[in-house]
């Protein structure tokens, strides 16, 4: 009856059976693929273990399943930490990490393309709703923003303001708990000296960035990181006693909420570097 | 007032009014089914009845006041703009629309439900998207084409139409990019081609639905009169590389900056099909969240990769067996003969 075309060969007509199609690649929703993670690892795994020989502490207070967000501070003009927690949590755990970060990172030709693959996804509200509630993954946020690795090396581990406390508001409507993990060795590996505040305007950047690595590299040093050793503390999740998939919930309670971890984990950071004898060696 | 339903389509001239005209047909609940177009329709039609009308349809409100319809279903959107020069696709989406709506809503008008086939264009593509558009986020970005500016418009309108008419079921679709066995899209002619466009350094993650499953959506909201806003997407993403390369094709990548101007010398020999519109889809892709409609109880048929499936195996056949000339023309004196002759003898309960 629909034959719009005379055809020679009748297409027979499947009625009731759901059609998947065959997938050729394995990018999720997300973009992230499987296959790209693990070339990822490979390149970067000799990298966390010879390198930065990264140290975790707590790891079994990340969740072996479900949603958790993670919060973490954020150093080092272009930050190593997202990388390291995501490969370590993998690596330890088995499970994927949802690195979220500016949507800056999502127009970049390219890097773009290569981030939205390792993992990353740009930090909007509805996609963090996505990943924790419907999903029950792990997703990292960095709740200082481009304002954490921006900072010059005299403001080393002062964590900045936590946002809008945007992150603590999307894990009381998700009902997940706060993970919160303080990083010291970042900051040391790719330490900002200066920024070209004029620069990044006129290039349309975030922020531009010298750094020590480039000083000694020159533009090698974008990629030549500091072999800082890296020291990771998972501290004790938060829930909140908060009923779950509200629209909205009081702005004080969620700034306090978000004063709290930020607190807490810069008194550990403290911590750490009190411990801390080397920034080389641990 | 279930029995015996009323049914106007518009654009019966073009892809959509001509499925969904066939479709209608065969439901027993629908007993008159007319359809308008600017052209003779395409595709053979058992029952429907055909007037031609100018494309803002200005003589609407009289064909209204006359059939007494109670659902008009609007699939005469263009969502194309290589289809139609910008001026025909202002006066068609936004003057067309506004006159069916008038129409529509005249004191004393029989329309009970109004049912708009409009597109996740409407979303636009841009880098500070959400993965998934709920349908009451609105976009990130100004529209900036023509087809996604007057979809808005037409969309405004009907947002305007339902609030003024609350007794009438508004129905608005935003289906996402179509493909299947027997659309021509700007999209699936780059598929079919031996080189698809893709701008360089970006692979987006793209959404379908198959033809089939638009046309099952538009009539399940008509047959159940749902009112409200849903979006309609086949299940799952897939990235743009991972779409040609099922469909055998290879990427020509396109300079990410100055893109436009990159493509424009392609475009003219005739090489791609490059639409602004498909320019930012082709950097920044989309998603849109299809829960809602699924809880009316439809769900595609397809996935997205079903659909890219669906199409290319009609291409594949296409190229082995040639494209046949159309079976079917349309002669007002033979339908009109078929339709309201006393001689034929019309058996009940076809279809």
């Amino acid at each position: 009856m629909r034959a719009e075309r005379a055809a020679l060969v009748p297409l027979p007509r499947m009625e009731d059976a759901a059609i998947p199609g065959h997938r050729r690649s394995d990018v999720d929703e997300w973009g992230r693929s499987d296959h790209a993670r693990e070339v990822a690892r490979r390149i970067f795994g000799p990298l966390y273990d010879k390198w930065f020989r990264v140290e975790w502490e707590g790891l079994e207070k990340i969740p072996r399943h479900g949603g958790a967000l993670l919060v973490a501070n954020h150093a080092g003009a272009i930050p190593s930490d997202a990388p390291v927690i995501m490969h370590g949590i993998e690596v330890e755990l088995g499970r994927p990490v949802y690195g979220m970060a500016d949507f800056f990172f999502r127009g970049v030709p390219w890097f773009g393309t290569v981030w939205a693959r390792v993992g990353g996804v740009p930090a909007h509200p509805d996609n963090a709703l996505r990943l924790l509630r419907d999903q029950g993954q792990l997703a990292l946020v960095f709740p200082e923003g481009t304002k954490g690795p921006s900072k010059t090396y005299a403001d080393r581990y002062r964590l900045r303001r936590f946002g809008r406390g945007g992150f603590v508001e999307i894990a009381m409507r998700a009902g997940v708990p706060v993970v919160p993990i303080a990083v010291v060795g970042a900051e040391e590996s790719m330490p900002i000296l200066f920024r070209l505040p004029g620069l990044a305007k006129l290039i349309g950047v975030p922020y531009v960035p010298v750094t020590a690595n480039m000083l000694l590299f020159g533009p090698l040093g974008l990629a030549a990181y500091f072999p800082a050793k890296f020291k990771l503390r998972v501290l004790d999740p938060v829930t909140f006693d908060v009923p779950s998939g509200q629209e909205r919930y009081s702005k004080s309670r969620v700034m306090e909420e978000a004063e709290k971890i930020r607190t807490n984990m810069q008194e550990t950071i403290y911590e750490m570097l009190r411990e801390r004898r080397s920034v080389w060696f641990g | 007032m279930t029995v015996g339903r009323r049914v106007l389509i518009t654009g019966l001239d073009t892809f959509w009014g001509g499925r969904m005209a066939q479709a209608l047909e065969s439901d027993p609940e629908v007993e008159m089914i007319l359809g308008m177009g600017t052209r003779e329709p395409s595709v053979p039609l058992e029952r429907a009845e055909f007037v031609r009308a100018d494309q803002t349809y200005s003589i609407l409100s009289r064909i209204v006041r006359a059939t007494q319809v109670d659902t008009i279903v609007h699939t005469f959107l263009v969502v194309d703009s290589t289809r139609v020069p910008g001026r025909a696709l202002h006066e068609i989406n936004v003057i067309g629309t506004m006159n069916l709506l008038a129409a529509a809503g005249q004191s004393g008008s029989p329309v009970r439900q109004v049912v708009v086939k409009s597109s996740t264009l409407v979303y636009g593509s841009a880098a500070t998207d959400p993965a998934w558009f709920r349908e009451e986020v609105p976009r990130t970005s100004p529209a900036r084409t023509r087809v996604e500016r007057s979809l808005l418009e037409v969309e405004g309108f009907v947002r305007d139409f339902a609030e003024d008419n609350p007794a009438t079921v508004v129905s608005v679709l935003r289906f996402a990019n179509v493909l299947g066995t027997d659309i021509v899209t700007p999209i699936s002619i780059n598929l079919s081609r031996p080189l698809c466009p893709a701008v360089a350094g970006y692979d987006p993650l793209l959404q379908f639905v198959e033809e089939d499953d638009v046309t099952r959506c538009l009539e399940h909201v008509t047959r159940h009169r749902i009112p409200g806003l849903y979006n309609v997407a086949g299940a799952g993403k897939l990235p743009w590389s991972e779409v040609a390369a099922i469909c055998g094709t290879r990427l020509l990548p396109i300079s990410p900056l100055a893109t436009h101007s990159a493509a424009a010398p392609l475009v003219r020999l005739g090489l791609i099909e490059f639409p602004p519109e498909l320019e930012s889809l082709l950097r920044y892709g989309r998603g849109v969240d299809t829960s809602r409609i699924g809880k009316t109880g439809f769900s595609c048929r397809y996935t997205s990769a079903g659909a890219v499936e669906s199409f290319i195996r009609a291409v594949r056949l296409r190229r082995s067996v040639g494209d046949a000339p159309p079976s079917y023309t349309y002669s007002q004196d033979i339908e009109q003969f078929f339709r309201h002759s006393p001689a034929v003898v019309h058996s009940t309960g076809e279809g």
